[in-house]
């Protein structure tokens, strides 16, 4: 599903390049459940931006789905964005002045889909994550795991190949935190491929898989025995 | 262009309009003002328009009158101070000479510039009236309207001498019963008979117009005071496209050549330009039409660069959300769309609001300036005007949108997540 090969970044900060990825070499199966773990300033963040489509590669190449990622301008990896990825955010990002289905509607108003099937799929998806009855609130009547699941929701409604989770459950105590997580390892269940970047060893072991960044090099790929978090909730 | 007939865009801008009322009734605040102003202003202004037009209907545009008095300058033997006096012949030779002339009425009068007024008289009433010798000539200049059954002097009357007046609305009331008709009737003027033609409706507008002033022919007039040749003074109406100063002048210069007045005597030939006084108003009610276009292009301009504005500080605002949007697979295009039908939408908003408001604000003036004696009649603004005005504003709201637009555009989706 994601193929990736010898990849090089690096940020320009005046005079100086900080060399933040230095050949990584990674590649994810359909309906893999991997955490990305490392110490902040490790690089994980900047390796799920550039699979995520929202910043560049300097170096190497990156492969989703077959189709290689490579210099897109900004209307395609929209698209590509739109239609690949699904994007699950530390601090939610849900926007504020609309309805938790409103939220969820909306990467498929950007797919162009007609707002009544828009609509009956958002509140699918919210069924999906248990908050049907939640539908037309916004999300500042909701909880921080409330909201979380909706993202999770919205992320899931334009049906992506992959879901990128940059740390689900920072914002989130450790109660929630494995709600979310139940949820993430049931959407996985289903087929899904997601990655989790978190670095939280508990949360890390939820997943099948943990990949371990440090300065910029990957120095531990495994596969682990996962602790369902069904359990803790 | 797809996007702006899209039920759904349309919720977009709808739904962040109403997220800041405040902010959007504030932007809008500017542009409605600008429109407002633009539309009451040159609405009263046309109001103005009209009311003079209104005013001065009964009177050519571009006439004059012109007068002799004494000379102030000795000239060919002749010594300064001389009265001159202007003659019927003169007529004759200003027609002749100056082409721009399209009617010139000679007049005579008693009762004004302070000669006693004619004795009037019907039976046991009698009265003291103004009483002007007329050519039909005159009412091509200044329009006399006579009641029904009516009628003004006309040329059989002046080549026939004949004893015929018209009256005033008031000379017919103070001479003759309410339910009387005075036409045919005969009053005494001087103690001679006149038989009454007409009764002419007052209108203002002339400058010595009265609404008991009689009307008798020039040849009449002639003969029963003994005035000879003589002429008080002569109307004069110019082509509608005539320099009205400039045959003012050759008027002037042709009767000093004609009474032996040295040239440069201002003093002898007396004159009064309606004319010019017609320019000098309708100069300024188009004054103010151009004042109220600057004031008002300036105001909406001003508004409209408020709209931009806050719309980039929207944009900054919203810069995380419009990152998430692009996360979500917004592309550059559709949210520069969004700004830039946001911007339009609000700016067309405002506009037509100060356009309703501004159009009652002029109906309101109008009704209450109906019974008022003020020069103001029927202020409107001419649709091309308004249509031009709302053009402007989807211009202008279209390219002030495009900063805000722009720079929406220009922040990348992972700078605009960064940022909390």
């Amino acid at each position: 599903m994601i193929e990736i090969k010898n990849l090089h970044k690096s940020y320009k900060m005046g005079k100086n390049s900080l060399h933040v990825l230095k050949g990584i070499n990674f590649s994810v199966e359909e309906g893999e459940l991997v955490a990305i773990m490392g110490s902040s300033g490790s690089g994980k963040s900047t390796l799920l931006n550039i699979l995520g489509m929202l910043d560049e590669l300097d170096e190497g190449s990156y492969t989703l789905d077959g189709v290689p990622i490579k210099n897109l301008n900004e209307t395609k990896a929209a698209q590509y964005r739109n239609k690949f990825l699904g994007f699950i955010f530390q601090s939610f990002n849900l926007i504020n002045y609309k309805s938790a289905l409103e939220n969820v509607a909306l990467p498929l108003y950007y797919q162009k889909v007609g707002r009544k099937e828009r609509q009956e799929k958002a509140l699918k998806y919210l069924e999906q994550v248990g908050l049907k009855q939640w539908a037309t609130h916004l999300p500042s009547e909701l909880s921080g795991g409330q909201k979380q699941r909706v993202a999770i929701a919205r992320a899931m409604a334009a049906e992506p190949k992959v879901l990128l989770a940059d740390e689900p459950t920072g914002a989130l105590d450790s109660t929630t935190s494995y709600e979310v997580m139940d949820l993430i390892q049931k959407i996985n269940d289903q087929g899904n491929t997601i990655l989790v970047v978190t670095h939280e060893e508990d949360i890390a072991h939820m997943c099948k898989r943990i990949v371990h960044l440090k300065d910029g090099v990957i120095v531990e790929d495994k596969k682990v025995e996962q602790v369902r978090a069904s359990q803790y909730v | 262009m797809k996007q702006l007939f899209d039920g759904d865009t349309w919720r977009e801008i709808f739904q962040s309009i109403k997220k800041n009322r405040l902010r959007t009734f504030l932007t809008m605040l500017g542009v409605f003002i600008g429109i407002y102003i633009y539309i009451g202003l040159s609405g009263a202004s046309k109001g103005l328009d009209n009311g003079f037009e209104k005013e001065f209907e009964t009177v050519a545009r571009n006439s004059m009158f012109i007068w002799a008095q004494s000379t102030s300058k000795p000239y060919a033997g002749f010594k300064t101070g001389r009265q001159i006096q202007l003659k019927l012949e003169d007529a004759e030779v200003l027609r002749r000479q100056i082409p721009e002339i399209v009617a010139l009425a000679p007049r005579n009068v008693r009762g004004v510039f302070g000669s006693s007024p004619g004795v009037i008289s019907r039976g046991l009433r009698t009265g003291n009236y103004s009483v002007f010798g007329d050519f039909p000539e005159f009412t091509k200049i200044a329009t006399k309207k006579i009641y029904d059954g009516g009628r003004f002097i006309n040329d059989e009357d002046i080549e026939k001498e004949r004893k015929v007046c018209v009256i005033g609305e008031r000379t017919q009331k103070e001479l003759f019963e309410t339910d009387e008709d005075p036409i045919g009737k005969f009053i005494e003027i001087e103690e001679v008979n006149f038989q009454v033609v007409g009764v002419h409706k007052f209108a203002g507008g002339g400058p010595f117009d009265n609404d008991s002033d009689i009307f008798i022919p020039f040849t009449t007039y002639k003969k029963l005071y003994n005035t000879g040749n003589n002429v008080a003074w002569f109307t004069v109406a110019a082509a509608d496209n005539a320099d009205v100063v400039k045959v003012e002048a050759d008027i002037k210069a042709t009767l000093r050549r004609i009474h032996k007045v040295d040239p440069t005597d201002e003093k002898a030939i007396g004159s009064f330009n309606l004319g010019e006084v017609f320019k000098k108003i309708f100069g300024f009610s188009n004054g103010l039409t151009f004042l109220s276009l600057i004031v008002g292009i300036a105001t909406i301009l001003a508004g409209v660069i408020g709209i931009g504005n806050i719309l980039l500080i929207s944009v900054k605002e919203r810069t995380k959300e419009l990152g998430v949007r692009r996360a979500l697979g917004a592309t550059p295009n559709n949210v520069r769309n969004q700004i830039l039908i946001e911007s339009l939408f609000l700016t067309l908003l405002a506009g037509i609001i100060g356009i309703i408001m501004g159009a009652l604000t002029l109906k309101l003036i109008d009704m209450l300036t109906q019974n008022v004696e003020m020069p103001y009649t029927n202020p409107t603004v001419p649709v091309p005007y308004v249509i031009g005005s709302l053009l402007l504003m989807v211009v202008l709201g279209v390219l002030i949108g495009l900063i805000p637009a722009q720079r929406a555009v220009s922040i990348k989706p992972i700078d605009a997540l960064r940022e909390e």
